[in-house]
């Protein structure tokens, strides 16, 4: 299909009305959401005791029971603990503080919310329907409370949220969140039986039962890259597990796509993966980010996506009879055929989320802005690009990412240059502008009283901040980008050079973007598909020719990977030459950023980024899925 | 005189039964020119009745309207009919033995078809496939032994023909069979050849019709008390050939608990065992070969079954759940205290609707207003919601005293599930209805209305499960399909088990609009089976596979399971005489 066609919802901006009328009003209003109609009316405590008795839970406590030699009852006391540790108690009143608060703090923080009505009318239905999941993407703390805050405006069914547990650190904050349906659940609990049966199980009752929709994050965790993360398949193993054992007749799985034109932790992010180290989540924490307050950060874009059956996900993929033998409240490791099948599926729903993203021109221009850094800082200039460049460049990139199905958010009635100088604007912080020369805000100071790795290190600052805006857009051209890296790379024009060249390379990078597993000759033609659609591209009967306009395409594609490549490299680098002795987990994300900052300060790298520790980690795990590297236990 | 005596046994069943649909000619359902329903004839409770609320419920479920008729072909065109294909030196040496046969095309056509939806479209639109070329009737084993062996040496094609109420394909005729298709009537083997009082066991020819046998103990004093809902019409043999189930199985037993010895004539001679004994240790029971074998190894001439006395005291009974679930788990726990009576069934809400719109016209104004009170009762005062709630239909059986015990501990049961008792004659109109219902089939077809209904079995824990995503699936494929009007999808739990139960379930949808009913029609049961066997359901627990559900076989018994009835196929009948290619 042409990405050019595809076509998405109009969007509405909530806060419009919270302008003009009544905050507490709209808080007190009365909400009568749709339910689901198979709905069994319960409460949370209710659901508590569900849990608990449930056949499973039974199962499990009595295998515990066995293997620890405990008595069943001190079990059963444990889990009803852990139970209250992780239950939520949605209520409505704290939800209606909430919608009062929050029309506070949102209108002043941002100029407008923007969803897609329509997307919400297909949610209404689908919640009747079907018990429903809600997967929105995670890119801000805010996420889960904007979503609960949007679901109360549209008089939809609250989800309940599964949420990380150090939010419990902030007790009175971790209460709030709780009782507006919040639920904990601990970070890792690796071969924690009663833990387990105790999480999926509380999951699986309110989803069953369409006590509300299950909201979850498919990331598993913010992504402070602004790039999407490789879905965590834990909660979605779960939610898909009562339609393949029958129990209902389908879920709907609701992919959220929600975009911030400026993200409130964006340079907390950055120095995050500089490992500046973080102030604890705490509630004094939270206060102290008041002076946020202050700041503009522009619109939020929220998209619903299409609702998707599972039950048609799972068509010709699953067979559900292979739980026809073992009574179903026995707990089973996956299936191979159902591992790959929830794999496929949340690879597919995180692409779902990245094609509804809206991207603002400040993405593109910062995109720009970086090439543009990189190239002058190599060629040892230091005078920025001119902002009438820099707005021809940008409209330039404007109609490629629209080409290749970008949802990009270009105001068109307004002329391209106020579009990119208000963009500079809203990220003045990242940017300078003098005399008409636009540049990062990284020029060096005069005052060389800062040591030098300091100096770098805010830099990094700047440039991973940037980074991650321009991240937002990697989606649209990781695979044109793939493959304009794989003509770069190949030894000759042979298309199935090209085409090794970009299997490599797309392997490579698979800890890196989403792409989904086993799709590479559909990765392959999809990239060729835009690149000879646009013109950059000409295939013959066996060779792949870069047109004569196509170089300035090809040459932009495959900067835009080169900091990742680097990344690469340096982490190879670090390996061959550092790493000698054997490395433990805890020491190489320290080890290989010192190895770097040494590097980077002698001059002999280009790319700051490659001082994330994201691209660090996800390098490790390509070298260690690919074999370079090898894990020992112990 | 003779010839006129052949002649009346051949005919008798077309003169008396439909040949394009289901039951006796003269009972069908209609909408006289008022618009109301009645029932025709003079043989069932219901007959010459007028049945107010059915048309409002029928116009209402369906969409469909009494304006809008899709009528039968009235009578067969013999040019419709194929020549039959006749292998004439088998002919002429069954001639020889004095045998009747026939290859006139309405004896042929009549028994070239069950009651498949499918089978009974095409008979109504006057359309015939390939049916048998000729038919036999049998009076006695040793005649079936003669037929059996004229068909091996002359390489005919052999399929035996019972009641005919298959609803499974199995009589339809393989189209890809070039042989001569001998149809073998086993309608003229019906006599009771002995009882043994001492022993509690009657030997029977496999040809007698149920309702036949039981009439004939009875004279006697005795019964089978083996009842499936197609008595009326099928056969002894066609029950051993499918394994049927009776719903009085939970006091008498499904047809491999009655039956003691069977004798089957196959290509490679007679099988049976050599003694009448109640249970043997000896290598795996070839009675379970016979059993369930669908016509593919031979014919079922003589079978021993197990009697009774006839039941002293019979006493129906209902009660109203306020929920199917409810009812569910009512049904469970009377099956894990083993005290079900003769037949429990459950209807979910909307047959409990369809249920009240079959209600005849009562004749008193006292009884309705005891009816409006009793509604009023159920719905109001108990709280329970009309549009959910579902009845139980009972039947006990036994010595008074002991069925009054017994009446009590499931009424018992039942309260503790938020029960209702329901009164006697509900639970009697339950039970007419099993024998009217598959009449309704056909007033559905006058009306553009197709629909069929078909079973499964599962274990317990997949009940509700099994009934909530078949009915929906076969909402949504309906839906998927094209089909213009929402469909009547709904089930009832008709038999219960130590380990799980039967489900039944009914679904009709109106057809206007679609250019090939029965295609989607067959698209919808397929998915609904597929839906059945995904949530851990049987691929039937009493219909039969036939050539309709063939192709789930493998899966459902494996590999090896197929070898062996293969292996077993190969051994008794090499030539494929029985040819039917059923069930393998």
């Amino acid at each position: 299909i042409d990405p050019m066609l595809k076509k998405r919802d109009d969007f509405e901006d909530i806060l419009e009305e919270r302008r003009n009328s009544s905050d507490l009003k709209y808080a007190l209003r009365c909400y009568t959401p749709v339910l689901y109609k198979g709905v069994t009316p319960c409460t949370s405590s209710m659901l508590k005791s569900m849990v608990l008795q449930s056949d499973q839970l039974h199962y499990v406590i009595n295998q515990v029971s066995k293997e620890t030699g405990k008595a069943t009852d001190d079990i059963k006391e444990e889990a009803s603990a852990i139970l209250e540790e992780m239950a939520q108690c949605l209520q409505l009143s704290t939800v209606r503080f909430f919608a009062f608060t929050l029309s506070k703090a949102f209108k002043t923080l941002f100029r407008s919310i923007c969803v897609n009505e329509d997307g919400i009318q297909r949610l209404q239905q689908a919640i009747q329907e079907h018990p429903v999941v809600l997967l929105p993407s995670h890119r801000s703390y805010m996420d889960f409370l904007l979503m609960s805050y949007i679901l109360y405006t549209y008089d939809v069914a609250l989800p309940v949220i599964a949420a990380g547990m150090d939010f419990m650190g902030m007790k009175f904050v971790g209460e709030m969140l709780r009782m507006s349906g919040a639920f904990f659940i601990r970070r890792s609990f690796g071969g924690d039986k009663l833990y387990w049966a105790l999480f999926s199980e509380y999951v699986k009752t309110m989803l069953k039962n369409g006590f509300a929709p299950v909201e979850f994050f498919l990331e598993g965790t913010r992504s402070r890259t602004s790039k999407s993360l490789t879905p965590k398949l834990g909660l979605l193993n779960i939610v898909m597990d009562p339609f393949l054992k029958g129990e209902v007749f389908d879920v709907n799985v609701v992919p959220v796509s929600i975009s911030y034109e400026r993200v409130l932790e964006e340079t907390l992010y950055a120095r995050e993966l500089l490992g500046i180290p973080k102030p604890k989540e705490s509630t004094s924490g939270l206060f102290k980010a008041r002076k946020i307050l202050s700041e503009d950060y522009g619109s939020i874009h929220v998209y619903f996506g299409q609702p998707v059956s599972v039950r048609s996900l799972a068509q010709g993929k699953v067979n559900r009879c292979q739980f026809n033998l073992v009574p179903r409240h026995i707990p089973r490791r996956p299936s191979e055929d159902i591992a790959s099948f929830v794999n496929d599926s949340a690879y597919r729903l995180v692409r779902a989320q990245e094609e509804n993203m809206v991207l603002k021109p400040w993405v593109l221009v910062a995109s720009l802005l970086l090439q543009y850094h990189h190239q002058n800082q190599a060629a040892g200039q230091k005078r920025g690009i001119a902002l009438g460049e820099l707005t021809a460049q940008a409209v330039w990139l404007r109609d490629l990412s629209r080409q290749y199905g970008a949802f990009l958010h270009w105001p068109d009635h307004i002329p391209p240059s106020e579009v990119v100088s208000s963009s500079l604007t809203l990220h003045r912080g990242l940017v300078r502008i003098c005399e008409d020369k636009v540049q990062l805000a990284v020029e060096q100071g005069p005052h060389s009283s800062v040591a030098p790795e300091e100096e770098l290190l805010s830099q990094a600052v700047i440039l991973l901040s940037c980074a991650s805006y321009r991240n937002q857009a990697l989606h649209v051209f990781v695979r044109p980008a793939l493959l304009a890296l794989a003509i770069h790379t190949a030894s000759s024009n042979q298309k199935q050079e090209v085409f090794n060249s970009f299997s490599f390379l797309r392997n490579m990078f698979s800890n890196e973007f989403i792409l989904c597993p086993g799709a590479t000759v559909q990765d392959f033609e999809e990239a060729c598909y835009l690149l000879v659609k646009t013109g950059a591209l000409q295939f013959t009967q066996q060779e792949v020719l870069v047109t004569e306009r196509g170089h300035r395409t090809l040459a932009f594609l495959s900067t835009m990977l080169d900091p990742f490549l680097q990344g690469y490299q340096v982490v190879c680098r670090f390996l061959c030459e550092e790493a000698t002795e054997t490395l433990t987990e805890k020491q190489f994300i320290p080890a290989v950023r010192k190895f770097i900052k040494k590097l980077l300060l002698a001059g002999r790298l280009r790319y700051m980024e490659v001082l994330s520790s994201d691209l660090q980690k996800n390098s490790l795990a390509a070298l260690l899925r690919l074999g370079a590297v090898r894990k020992m236990k112990g | 005189i003779w010839l006129n005596l052949c002649q009346y046994l051949f005919f008798h069943r077309q003169e008396i039964l439909k040949w394009n649909g289901w039951g006796y000619s003269d009972t069908r359902f209609l909408f006289n020119k008022k618009g109301q329903a009645e029932f025709t004839g003079k043989r069932y409770r219901l007959s010459g009745m007028i049945i107010p609320a059915l048309q409002n419920w029928f116009e209402g479920t369906f969409g469909a309207s009494v304006q809008h008729k899709s009528p039968a072909m009235p009578i067969l065109t013999s040019s419709a009919v194929q020549p039959p294909t006749l292998n004439e030196a088998f002919v002429d040496e069954l001639k020889s033995t004095g045998i009747p046969c026939s290859h006139d095309a309405e004896d042929r056509v009549f028994r070239g078809h069950g009651h498949c939806l499918h089978e009974v479209f095409a008979l109504r639109e006057g359309k015939v496939g390939r049916v048998p070329d000729i038919v036999v009737w049998p009076n006695c084993h040793n005649d079936v032994v003669k037929i059996v062996e004229l068909a091996c040496k002359h390489n005919v094609c052999l399929i035996p023909y019972g009641g005919g109420t298959s609803v499974s394909s199995a009589l339809e005729c393989p189209p890809e069979e070039t042989r001569c298709i001998v149809s073998l009537d086993t309608s003229q083997m019906n006599r009771i050849l002995w009882i043994d009082e001492k022993n509690l066991t009657a030997h029977v020819e496999a040809g007698i019709v149920g309702q036949e046998l039981e009439r004939l103990l009875n004279e006697s004093g005795y019964c089978t008390g083996h009842e499936p809902d197609s008595m009326e019409f099928s056969s002894l043999g066609g029950w051993v050939a499918t394994r049927a189930s009776g719903m009085k199985k939970n006091i008498y037993g499904n047809i491999e608990d009655l039956v003691v010895h069977v004798k089957m004539v196959t290509p490679q001679g007679v099988i049976e065992k050599g003694c009448q004994c109640p249970r043997m240790s000896t290598g795996p029971d070839i009675h379970h070969f016979i059993m369930g074998s669908e016509g593919t190894l031979g014919v079922v001439t003589e079978v021993t079954m197990k009697i009774r006395p006839m039941p002293e005291y019979q006493k129906y009974g209902s009660v109203v759940f306020p929920n199917f679930e409810q009812g569910v788990a009512c049904l469970r726990e009377v099956a894990k205290q083993r005290c079900a009576p003769a037949s429990i069934r459950l209807m979910d809400n909307e047959q409990f609707k369809f249920g009240h719109a079959l209600k005849p016209q009562v004749s008193s104004i006292f009884t309705s207003f005891l009816d409006g009170l009793k509604k009023f009762y159920i719905t109001k005062f108990k709280g329970f919601d009309p549009d959910r709630l579902c009845v139980a239909t009972l039947l006990f059986e036994g010595d008074r005293e002991k069925v009054l015990q017994h009446e009590k501990q499931v009424y018992d049961i039942a309260a503790k599930f938020g029960g209702l008792a329901a009164g006697e004659d509900n639970g009697q109109r339950g039970y007419m209805l099993t024998f009217v219902i598959a009449y309704l089939r056909d007033l559905g077809m006058d009306y553009y209305v197709i629909g069929e209904s078909f079973e499964t079995s599962v274990p317990w824990d997949r009940v509700l499960d099994i009934c909530r995503n078949v009915k929906a699936r076969i909402i949504q494929e309906c839906k998927d399909k094209g089909v213009q009007f929402s469909p009547l999808s709904t089930c009832r739990v008709t038999q219960t088990y130590d380990a799980g139960a039967c489900v039944y379930f009914y679904f009709a949808f109106n057809y206007r609009g679609l250019s090939d009913p029965v295609h989607v029609y067959e698209q919808v049961e397929h998915a609904a089976r597929e839906e059945i066997l995904a949530n851990g359901g049987s691929l039937s627990h009493h219909h039969g596979v036939g050539k309709l559900r063939k192709e789930w076989m493998r899966e459902t018994i494996s590999d090896v399971g197929m070898g062996m009835l293969k292996s077993v196929k190969n051994y008794v009948d090499p030539k494929n005489i029985f040819g039917n290619r059923n069930l393998i």
